[in-house]
């Protein structure tokens, strides 16, 4: 299937002031599309999520945005740490997140179950020491 | 509701003006970010005491109708300048964020819309 759109953003760690900025920017793309609200607030939720996820916890990493004619799939890659535990970090309510991250509200273990529950798949793989790369998919009807 | 009738009834000052009033569908009070992506909604009036960056970037990214700043806690410059450049309407009230709510849903604005 031919690509409609291709984006990669990269994301620094602990950027805060422009956390949210690919997310918004390819939000803008999909609804100049005529992608529907539900998803693109589906995908906005999940992939602000996923952003902010490289800023607190990755050493830096990118997103990347493919859009076909069923769907888009966004994949998030970084350089590491990586996650020692998946099923734990999959947990409502737990987080790593450091008292900077804390005071400004994030931390509430809610990220990666939020990308869940938002995409109509979702994976996720991970090494320590080398990184992670969270895939998913958001169907267009 | 519109933002022009909810801003009398909390006695708001209004911080950053989109320039539009736009309708409240639904209202929402939490300081967890993440917890907010996951119940925020278009045209929700949300009440939190955070003032950074990312308060509006969640706001936008969930179409908010406006953020509201309980007990006349000021935000960032910072904040409202990107507030005014993504059209987001920013309130601040000298009522807690718990009367805030009680005012707004006496009026009959659900928690969801």
């Amino acid at each position: 299937m031919e690509g409609l759109i291709h984006e990669e953003y990269y994301v620094n760690k602990g950027d805060y002031v422009t956390a949210g900025s690919a997310s918004a920017d390819m939000k803008r793309k999909l609804r100049q599309l005529g992608v529907s609200a539900l998803i693109l607030r589906r995908l906005a939720v999940a992939s602000y999520e996923v952003e902010l996820n490289l800023v607190i916890h990755s050493l830096g990493g990118k997103l990347i945005f493919d859009v076909d004619s069923e769907g888009v799939t966004l994949i998030s890659e970084d350089r590491g740490p990586g996650i020692p535990d998946i099923e734990m970090a999959m947990k409502e309510g737990f987080s790593t997140a450091n008292d900077e991250a804390r005071s400004l509200g994030f931390g509430a273990g809610m990220g990666l179950p939020n990308m869940k529950r938002n995409a109509d798949e979702f994976d996720i793989q991970s090494k320590v020491g080398v990184g992670t790369t969270i895939t998913m998919r958001f169907l267009l009807k | 509701m519109k933002l022009s009738e909810l801003i009398p009834l909390i006695d708001a000052t209004v911080l950053a003006d989109s320039g539009e009033d736009k309708e409240i569908e639904c209202g929402y009070t939490c300081d967890l970010l993440s917890w907010v992506m996951a119940h925020g909604a278009p045209g929700m009036a949300w009440v939190t005491v955070q003032t950074h960056l990312n308060v509006i970037a969640v706001a936008v990214l969930s179409e908010m109708a406006c953020v509201i700043l309980p007990e006349n806690i000021e935000m960032e410059e910072e904040s409202l300048n990107k507030a005014r450049s993504e059209g987001m309407t920013v309130l601040k009230s000298p009522l807690t964020a718990y009367e805030i709510c009680g005012r707004i849903y006496a009026q009959g604005i659900p928690a969801q819309a």
